[in-house]
C-alpha cells in the first residue's frame, strides 16, 4: 500500500519548507528510518527519515520547491505489508449461526431477501451495552414512548451513539402492512424458508429441556445483550407452556383462490366505507370461529380436575412490535361477521401499534391465530398460548401448480394452515378434523358471499 | 409658676415654652422606648435592640429645627429619639423591636432601623455611612428643583466619618453647595473602638475645612445649644449657602445593642463618671428651674409617657408576624418570578 | 415592542446609546446624567458630547473620581424622584460601588417593603477585544446578575440598546445597563426612530434553527451568528438566542428552543466558572432534562483575572468565530 509522505514542521512557527535534496530517486527501495530526503527551512536544515519500508515510487515536491507543511512531497509504496483483510459474509454462514450474528460487536449487514420483518427491520442492528449504557434523557424518553426498543436501533451519532432521530426514525418505520405482522413465536425457521437471521437469537426451547444450562458452550467472545422487561416475560411464558403442554403439531394445505378474489373484489370498497383494511385475516378468523364451534374441544383447556369447555370463543390475534410479542383479544367473536372481525381486528392492531392497549384486551382468549405467512414462511410449529387447546398459524399465499379433480395441473393460490395442539386436551384425530374443517370452510369462500 | 429671681435668663433661641416641653416629652419618650427596647429583650421577648441613652438631647434639639413636610432626614440606627421627634408614632418604635406585619418594613428590617416616607425619613441601613451619598442625593435633587425651602438631615456616629463615602458625600456636598447638615452624633464609641483609635484628630469638625465647608461644635447634652446650632445650619442649607458639618458631643451610657457587652472594653467608673452628661436630668432641671414645668408636671408626663409604652407595647406584643409568603414582595415592582 | 414609526435610521451601538440618552433628557427633567468626565469631556467614547451645553450642568454631572459615590448619590437622587442615569466609566472601576449597588440600591425597595423605590440607571461599558489589558477589558455580569432587586441587561444591537435603555430608564428598580465596548462602533443596524421599549427580561431568537440552540449576548452574539450562518452552509440549522437580559433571565425563550433542538451551547465571553452559562446550565437539566440528546456545552472565556496586554494574551483568551463553529459542529454531530 501505498504512503503519502508529507513535508514535516521542523520549528514551532516553522509554516513551509524548501525540498533541499532527494537522497533517493524514484524507484530505488528505503528502509523504515532510512533518511530519503534533505529539508531545510528557516530555522533548521534537516535529513527527514523515511516512515516505512518501500519503494520511492513518486517524487512530488523537486528540488528547490517551497511548499506549506503538511503538504505532500513523494509516495512510497509499501513492500511485503499484507493486504488488508476483507470482510465476507455468505448468506448460508449468515443464517447457520444466527448466534454469532446475534453477538457481533458491530452492527450486521442489512438483510438482503428484501422482506421487512419484526427483528430485522434495521438490518439486523444489535447495540453492544456499551451504546446503551450512553443513551442520553430525550433517547430514553422517545424510546418509552414510541415503543422502541433501544437494543435494535441503528445509531448514526458520534461512535454509534443513538440520537434522538434516529429513535423517531426507527418508531415510523412500524409495521404499516394491513395485516399485523408477527414474529415467528418460536425462533426456529422453516428449512426451506431464506428467512433473514432473527436477532436476538435464543437457544430454541425445543433444543433446550426445562431448567438446564444449554449444553453447548456459547461462542467466545461475544457480547451480552440484556434483556428488555418484555424479553424477559416472552421467554418466561414461552418456557411455561412448552413444560405445560406437551405440543403436536399438524398441517393441511388449503386452496384459497377463491378467497382471494373475493377479497380482493372487496377490499378497497371495504377500506374506504369502513377505513380499516380488508385482509385475508377476518376471513380466516371467522372459518375458524366456525370449525371450534363445530369442534368445541378446541376451544378449551386443560385441568387437572377436567377439560373445560369454554363458552365463549375469544381469539387472540399474535401481533409483533418491534421485539414485543402480544395477543390481543376479539372477545365473543363468534358474535361478528367478516366486516365485524375485519374492523374489530383493525382497531385492536391500532392500539396495539399505538401502545393503548387495555388489560381487557389482552386476557380472556380462548385460540390464538398467529399469521406467520406474513414474514414469508410456509409452516411454522407456533407454541400454543398459555393455557389454551391449540394455536393455528396463515402461512404464506403461494402460487402452485396443482392437480385437479380430473388430473389436470392448474395453477392454484395455496395457503399452508399449521396447528400446535396441546395433546393432553385432544388427540390427532379432533385436531385433524378441525383442521379439515377449516381447510373446507376457506376452500368454500368465494366471491358473492356475504361479509 | 415663677423661676427664682437669680437664675440667669434662659437663651431660647426663639423655642416657645410649649417646644421646650415638647422636647422634653420627646426625651423622656425616647427613655421609656430605649429602655423598653433593652427590657424586652432581657425578658427573652425580642432578640435584639439598640439603645441611644445620651443622645436625647440631640435628637430633642435637632427634632426641633426640623421642618416636617419639607425637610428630609436620613437617620442611622441609633436615631430613635429624632426619628421619634419628626413625627414617627411610638407604635411604630414597637412593632419595628417586635417585626410584626404592621411595621411599615414589614418586619423585615432590625429594631430601630425604621423607613417613612410620608414623614421624610430615609429607610434606615445596617450599613455605616451608606445614608451619606443618599442624603447628598437628595439634597441635590431639592437644588435641581429649586426648592429652596427644602434642607437635609444626615445624622451618623463619630465611626461613620471614617469610611470613604462619608468623604465622598461631603466632598461632593461642599462641590455643589447643596442643602444638607452633616451631624455627627459624635458618642466617642463605634461599638468597642474609642475615638482614638477612630482618628488622629480631636474633633472631628477639623474634617470639614479638608473639604471647605463649615464645621460647628455643639454640646450634645444640651437640646437648647444643639437646636440652634442644627437650626442655623438648616436655615443655611435652605439659603443655598451649601452644608454644614455639625459635631455634637454626647456619651453613650448603654453597650452598643443588646449583643454587645461593654464591660469588655470599659470600666462602669468611666461611664458613671460620664454622667453628668446625661442630657435628660439636666434638662428636667433646667426647666424646673425657669419655671416651664414643675416636679408635679414632670411625674405626671413620666407616668403618662410609661403608660402610653406600656400600651404600645401590649398592641405591639398582640399583632401577628408577617405570613411566610410575604418574604417574596416587593423583590421587583409587581409581581415576581423567582427563577425556582 | 411598540414603536412609535416603522421608519428606521442606521445606527452603531454607540450612537444608539448617545441618541437614546439625549432623547430621555430632552424628554422628561427628572431625568440626569452623572459620572466621571460625561460633562466638559462629553465621556470617553463622546457619548454624551453637547449635552452639558443643551442641558445645563446641572443635569450633567461631572462627578469627583469617586465610583461609590456615583451611585450613592444617584441612589439618592432616585429616592427623592428625580430618573439619574448614572456612569462607571468602565465596568472595571465599579468595584468600589459594590456596596451601593448590592447593599442598598438593590434592597431600596425591599427593606423597606414598597415605602421606598430606586428607579436608577447605571451604565458602564465592558468586555474586552480592543488591547484594553486587565482593566478595561472585564466582564462583571456574573458579579451582580446573582442580586434579587437588582435588573441587568447587556444588549448589542442598536434597536436592542435603544428599546432596552428606554426600559431602563422608565424602570422603577436600578438597572445595570452593560455595554461591550468593542460593539460600540463595530456594530450596525437599524433602529426605528421614535421612542419605544422592549421589555426587560425577554430574549430574542435572532436566528431560528432546528438541530442545536446557542445562547449569547454582548459581543460573542456576532460572532455565534456568523458561526451559525457558516454551519448553515454545510446544511446545519443552528438557532442563536440573544440572552439581552441577564437579569430577569428569559427561560421561557430558553426552554423552548431547547426542547426543539434538544441540544445546548452556551457562549459568553465571561469566566466560564460561576458565569451566567452556569446557571443556564442548571436551569435546563432541571426542567428539560429528558428533552436533552447531549450533555449542555459551555464555550466561554478562561478562568484567569483578566485579559493581557499583550495581542497574544489577549487572543488566548477571547475565543474567535471557528472556535465557535467547531463547537457548533461538535454539538450538531453529537
Amino acid at each position: 500500500m501505498s504512503t503519502t509522505i508529507t513535508m514535516p514542521q521542523l520549528g514551532e512557527t516553522v509554516t513551509e519548507g524548501t525540498v533541499a535534496q532527494w537522497l533517493k530517486k524514484v524507484g530505488d527501495s528505503i528502509e523504515k528510518y532510512e533518511s530519503f530526503v534533505e529539508v531545510t527551512t528557516d530555522k533548521v536544515n534537516a535529513e527527514v527519515p523515511s516512515p516505512v519500508s518501500g519503494v520511492l515510487t513518486q517524487i512530488i515536491a523537486q528540488e528547490g520547491e517551497t511548499v506549506p507543511t503538511g503538504a505532500p512531497i513523494a509516495v512510497i509504496e509499501e513492500v511485503g505489508a499484507a493486504p488488508a483483510p476483507q470482510p465476507t459474509t455468505s448468506p448460508s454462514e449468515a443464517l447457520a449461526a444466527p448466534l454469532a450474528a446475534a453477538v457481533a460487536p458491530t452492527p450486521a449487514p442489512a438483510s438482503s431477501n428484501g422482506h421487512s420483518n419484526g427483528a430485522s427491520r434495521n438490518g439486523g442492528v444489535v447495540n453492544a451495552p456499551d451504546i446503551l449504557r450512553r443513551v442520553s434523557p430525550a433517547v430514553r424518553r422517545l424510546a418509552r414512548e414510541h415503543q422502541v426498543d433501544l437494543v435494535s436501533v441503528r445509531g448514526t451519532g458520534q461512535n454509534g451513539r443513538i440520537t434522538a432521530n434516529d429513535v423517531l426514525a426507527s418508531s415510523s418505520q412500524g409495521p404499516s402492512a394491513a395485516m399485523a405482522t408477527s414474529i415467528l413465536a418460536a425462533p426456529q425457521p422453516a428449512p426451506a424458508a431464506p428467512a433473514a437471521p432473527v436477532a436476538p437469537a435464543a437457544p430454541s426451547p425445543a433444543a433446550a429441556p426445562a431448567a438446564h444450562k444449554p449444553s453447548y458452550n456459547a461462542p467466545v467472545p461475544g457480547e451480552t445483550i440484556p434483556l428488555t422487561q418484555a424479553r424477559k416475560i416472552i421467554a418466561q411464558r414461552m418456557l411455561e407452556s412448552k413444560h405445560t403442554a406437551p405440543h403436536a403439531w399438524t398441517m393441511v394445505e388449503v386452496d384459497v383462490s377463491g378467497l382471494w378474489k373475493w377479497r380482493n373484489a372487496e377490499k378497497e370498497r371495504f377500506q374506504r366505507d369502513r377505513g380499516y383494511p380488508l385482509t385475508l385475516l377476518p376471513f380466516f378468523v371467522y372459518a375458524a370461529v366456525q370449525a371450534l364451534k363445530a369442534y368445541p374441544l378446541m376451544n378449551a383447556r386443560f385441568t387437572d380436575e377436567g377439560i373445560l369447555v369454554h363458552r365463549d370463543i375469544n381469539v387472540g390475534l399474535a401481533v409483533a412490535l418491534d421485539s414485543n410479542l402480544i395477543v390481543p383479544v376479539i372477545r365473543d367473536a363468534a358474535q361478528y361477521s367478516i366486516s365485524g372481525l375485519a374492523v374489530a381486528a383493525g382497531k385492536l392492531i391500532e392500539r396495539a401499534r399505538s401502545g393503548k392497549l387495555g388489560a381487557d384486551d389482552l386476557s380472556g382468549g380462548t385460540f390464538t391465530v398467529n399469521n406467520t405467512g406474513a414474514n414469508g414462511s410456509i409452516m411454522s410449529a407456533p407454541i400454543i398460548n398459555g393455557g389454551q387447546a391449540g394455536i393455528v398459524t396463515m402461512e404464506a399465499v403461494v402460487k402452485r401448480p396443482i392437480v385437479t379433480k380430473d388430473d389436470a395441473i392448474a395453477i392454484r393460490s395455496i395457503m399452508n394452515v399449521c396447528l400446535s395442539l396441546d395433546h393432553r386436551v385432544v388427540d390427532g384425530s379432533i385436531a385433524s378434523a378441525f383442521l379439515v374443517d377449516l381447510k373446507k370452510r376457506l376452500e368454500a369462500m368465494a366471491p358473492g358471499g356475504t361479509l | 409658676m415663677a423661676k427664682a429671681i437669680d437664675t440667669p435668663a434662659l437663651e431660647r433661641h426663639g423655642l416657645s415654652d410649649e417646644q421646650l416641653r415638647a422636647m422634653l416629652r420627646n426625651m423622656i419618650v425616647q427613655r421609656t422606648v430605649d429602655n423598653r427596647g433593652f427590657q424586652l429583650n432581657r425578658q427573652g421577648k425580642i432578640p435584639f435592640a439598640t439603645g441611644s441613652e445620651g443622645h436625647e438631647g440631640i435628637h430633642a434639639g435637632a427634632a426641633q429645627a426640623f421642618h416636617r413636610g419639607k425637610d428630609v432626614l436620613a437617620p442611622y440606627y441609633r436615631d430613635i429619639g429624632l426619628c421619634l421627634g419628626i413625627g414617627m408614632p411610638p407604635l411604630d418604635a414597637l412593632l419595628s423591636m417586635f417585626a410584626r406585619a404592621a411595621d411599615i418594613s414589614g418586619g423585615r428590617q432590625f429594631p430601630n432601623h425604621y423607613t417613612n416616607k410620608k414623614l421624610g425619613m430615609l429607610s434606615v441601613s445596617s450599613i455605616i455611612a451608606a445614608q451619606c451619598t443618599h442624603a447628598v442625593g437628595v439634597a441635590y435633587a431639592f437644588k435641581l428643583r429649586k426648592e429652596h425651602d427644602r434642607a437635609v438631615l444626615c445624622t451618623f456616629g463619630d465611626g461613620a466619618t471614617s469610611e470613604g463615602e462619608w468623604h465622598e458625600s461631603v466632598n461632593f456636598a461642599a462641590i455643589h453647595k447643596l442643602p444638607v447638615v452633616f451631624l455627627c452624633e459624635n458618642n466617642e464609641w463605634a461599638i468597642s473602638t474609642p475615638r482614638e483609635h477612630q482618628m488622629a484628630i480631636k474633633d472631628i469638625i477639623a474634617k470639614a475645612e479638608g473639604y471647605g465647608l463649615p464645621g460647628v461644635k455643639v454640646d450634645g447634652s444640651d437640646p437648647i445649644a444643639v437646636y440652634a446650632v442644627v437650626n442655623a445650619a438648616l436655615e443655611r442649607a435652605r439659603a443655598g449657602e451649601g452644608p454644614t458639618l455639625v459635631e455634637a458631643k454626647c456619651y453613650r451610657f448603654l453597650s452598643h445593642t443588646t449583643d454587645d457587652d461593654d464591660r469588655t472594653y470599659r470600666t462602669r467608673e468611666e461611664i458613671e463618671r460620664h454622667r453628668y452628661l446625661d442630657p435628660v436630668p439636666r434638662f428636667e432641671k433646667l426647666l424646673l428651674e425657669q419655671g416651664i414645668v414643675s416636679a408635679d408636671d414632670i411625674a405626671a408626663l413620666k407616668k403618662e409617657v410609661l403608660a402610653e409604652v406600656n400600651a404600645v407595647t401590649d398592641e405591639a406584643e398582640a399583632l401577628p408576624y408577617p405570613e411566610p409568603a410575604e418574604l417574596y414582595a416587593n423583590v421587583y415592582e409587581g409581581t415576581h418570578e423567582p427563577w425556582l | 415592542m411598540a414603536v412609535a414609526s416603522t421608519e428606521t435610521t442606521t445606527l452603531n451601538n454607540v450612537e444608539a446609546v448617545r441618541q437614546t440618552l439625549y432623547e430621555a433628557l430632552k424628554s422628561d427633567p427628572r431625568t440626569l446624567v452623572l459620572g466621571e468626565d460625561v460633562g466638559a469631556r462629553g465621556n470617553v467614547f463622546l457619548i454624551t458630547k453637547g449635552f452639558i451645553e443643551e442641558f445645563g450642568a446641572e443635569r450633567v454631572i461631572d462627578t469627583p473620581l469617586a465610583e461609590a459615590s456615583i451611585v450613592g448619590i444617584a441612589i439618592g437622587m432616585a429616592m427623592e424622584g428625580l430618573r439619574p442615569i448614572a456612569e462607571i466609566q468602565f465596568a472595571d472601576f465599579i468595584y468600589p460601588a459594590f456596596n451601593q449597588i448590592v447593599g442598598e440600591a438593590a434592597k431600596t425597595r425591599y427593606r423597606s417593603n414598597g415605602d421606598y423605590t430606586c428607579p436608577l440607571v447605571i451604565r458602564t461599558p465592558y468586555g474586552g477585544g480592543i488591547r484594553g489589558a486587565l482593566s478595561h477589558s472585564v466582564s462583571i455580569e456574573a458579579l451582580f446578575y446573582h442580586v434579587p432587586g437588582l435588573k441587568i441587561v447587556a444588549p448589542s444591537f442598536p434597536a436592542d440598546i435603544k428599546g432596552l435603555l428606554n426600559a431602563a430608564i422608565e424602570d422603577p428598580d436600578p438597572v445595570l445597563f452593560l455595554e461591550h465596548k468593542k460593539t460600540y462602533r463595530s456594530v450596525k443596524g437599524e433602529v426605528p426612530t421614535g421612542h419605544y421599549t422592549i421589555p426587560i427580561g425577554k430574549a430574542d431568537v435572532k436566528k431560528a434553527g432546528t438541530q442545536l440552540t446557542v445562547v449569547s449576548y454582548g459581543l460573542y452574539v456576532h460572532q455565534a451568528l456568523d458561526a451559525a450562518q457558516q454551519l448553515e452552509a454545510e446544511g446545519h440549522s443552528v438557532e442563536v438566542i440573544d440572552l439581552r437580559s441577564i437579569r430577569p433571565m428569559d427561560r421561557t425563550t430558553i426552554l423552548e428552543s431547547v426542547r426543539k433542538t434538544r441540544k445546548l451551547l452556551i457562549i459568553h465571553e465571561d469566566n466560564k466558572f460561576g458565569g451566567i452559562g452556569a446557571e443556564i446550565s442548571a436551569m435546563v437539566v432541571e426542567d428539560a432534562f429528558f428533552d436533552l440528546d447531549a450533555p449542555i456545552r459551555r464555550l466561554c472565556g478562561p478562568d484567569v483575572p483578566a485579559m493581557g496586554y499583550a495581542l497574544t494574551l489577549e487572543e488566548e483568551f477571547m475565543i474567535p468565530t471557528s472556535r465557535m463553529a467547531e463547537a457548533m459542529r461538535d454539538l450538531v454531530a453529537f
